[in-house]
């Protein structure tokens, strides 16, 4: 009997976004609240283009920040019901492949919203990119993963709390201020267009590699937790 | 717990009884490895019980099934984590619960007695050799309970090793091995039918 993780974790994957498809609880909370903060911002300030591109990073990233913590609790909340939950940890499959499969369908949940909320981030917010939009797409790409992968690892630590949607802001913001700071940072220089973001990405490209190690090392750790 | 020290012979067909809280579920729950003892070991058919996974089966309180999931789906996605790829293997767990496996009604739709059964076959389609089934009976029909406990004693007669937790003894007299008996987190007895009838 081989178990590869890669193979379980695609079948987790599939799962999880079979059973989203037929909910669609995690992108309907996740675009309503998003979308609420686009308006609520556009309406609460008044600004110029060049104001607007210094400060949309930090606007965009708390939307989609906060968007994801959502996603996250409810992603976790469903192998909760029924006691799903038990039934892989008895099983053979290693706890890895269960936590891959769950951070690589937020991570496309996540990446499915940042799309759909684009535009209206443009038109609400009349944005247009002075640098490369390529490196944008790669400071998304980064960032995203990096709210992912430890999203989905404290979601899966607090999930058996009392108070699972106040813990996991807790422990997962304090961890994440320095990939935010430096997602905000890149955004904004290259919306500016005033500076390079490689130092921004390529920070976020460690603290992506070392947080994934982290997490995935103490997945099966936490999961067995009582 | 305290002081628990079973050992189960294979093939045999076991039913733990007990007040509330007098750690019937837990000691399951143990065995299953989805609870730590804090002390002692834990041993399934000689190996460490966690690495002896793919040979239980658990059937809990709860039916840990996906509501959104049709009864193959179920199975399906379960059946993988135990690298099992066929699906003839799954429809027959399921009819051999008495459900049908092209019912592609949600098990969010199922009634109590269907989601024990459904349960039961996600419990058994990998053939377990040792099943831990808590409450089985719970919520069932009495005709429903008489079935299932037919299909555990054609288990057993199989060669399975059944360990039951039940509230509802008397309905297994008759194909019962041994009744143990827990009180406090202590086992406190074991007896055959038998000697219970005595």
């Amino acid at each position: 009997m081989s178990l590869s993780i890669t193979r379980l974790a695609s079948v987790n994957l599939r799962k999880d976004l079979r059973l989203e498809w037929r909910s669609k609880d995690v992108l309907n909370s996740m675009l309503f609240f998003c979308l609420l903060v686009v308006v609520i911002f556009s309406f609460a300030f008044d600004l110029t283009v060049e104001e607007t591109r210094r400060i949309a990073g930090g606007l965009v990233w708390t939307a989609f920040l906060f968007s994801t913590v959502m996603a996250l609790n409810q992603s976790w909340a469903r192998e909760l019901r029924n006691g799903v939950l038990d039934a892989f940890r008895v099983s053979p499959a290693p706890a890895e492949a269960l936590f891959l499969g769950k951070c690589i369908g937020n991570f496309l949940l996540v990446l499915l919203l940042e799309c759909l909320m684009a535009p209206l981030f443009v038109i609400f917010y009349n944005l247009t990119s002075v640098g490369p939009v390529w490196q944008l797409i790669i400071v998304f790409l980064l960032g995203t993963w990096a709210l992912v992968v430890n999203g989905t690892f404290f979601a899966a630590m607090s999930i058996r709390t009392r108070n699972r949607e106040l813990m996991l802001p807790l422990l997962l913001l304090p961890v994440s201020i320095p990939a935010v700071a430096s997602m905000v940072l890149a955004t904004a220089e290259v919306l500016t267009g005033e500076s390079s973001p490689l130092l921004q990405i390529k920070f976020l490209a460690v603290y992506c590699v070392v947080f994934t190690t982290a997490c995935f090392l103490l997945f099966d750790t936490v999961l067995n937790a009582e | 717990m305290r002081n628990v020290s079973l050992s189960l012979d294979a093939g045999r067909f076991y039913v733990l009884r007990g007040d509330n809280g007098a750690g019937k579920s837990t000691l399951l729950r143990m065995i299953a490895g989805l609870n730590e003892p804090t002390e002692g070991r834990i041993l399934v058919f000689g190996q460490n019980h966690k690495d002896a996974r793919s040979l239980m089966g658990y059937m809990a309180h709860a039916s840990l099934l996906y509501e959104d999931f049709s009864a193959m789906e179920n199975l399906r996605f379960f059946s993988r984590l135990y690298s099992i790829d066929s699906d003839a293997l799954l429809e027959a767990a399921i009819r051999r619960v008495g459900l049908d496996p092209r019912l592609d009604r949600h098990v969010g739709q199922y009634s109590q007695g269907m989601r024990q059964r459904l349960s039961l076959a996600r419990a058994i389609f990998h053939g377990p050799s040792l099943l831990l089934l808590d409450e089985p009976f719970s919520n069932v029909d009495p005709d429903s309970a008489t079935e299932i406990v037919q299909l555990l004693a054609g288990m057993r007669n199989e060669g399975k090793t059944i360990l039951l937790v039940t509230h509802q003894a008397g309905i297994l007299s008759d194909i019962a091995d041994e009744f143990l008996v827990m009180s406090r987190g202590e086992l406190v007895s074991r007896s055959t039918p038998q000697q219970v009838h005595a």
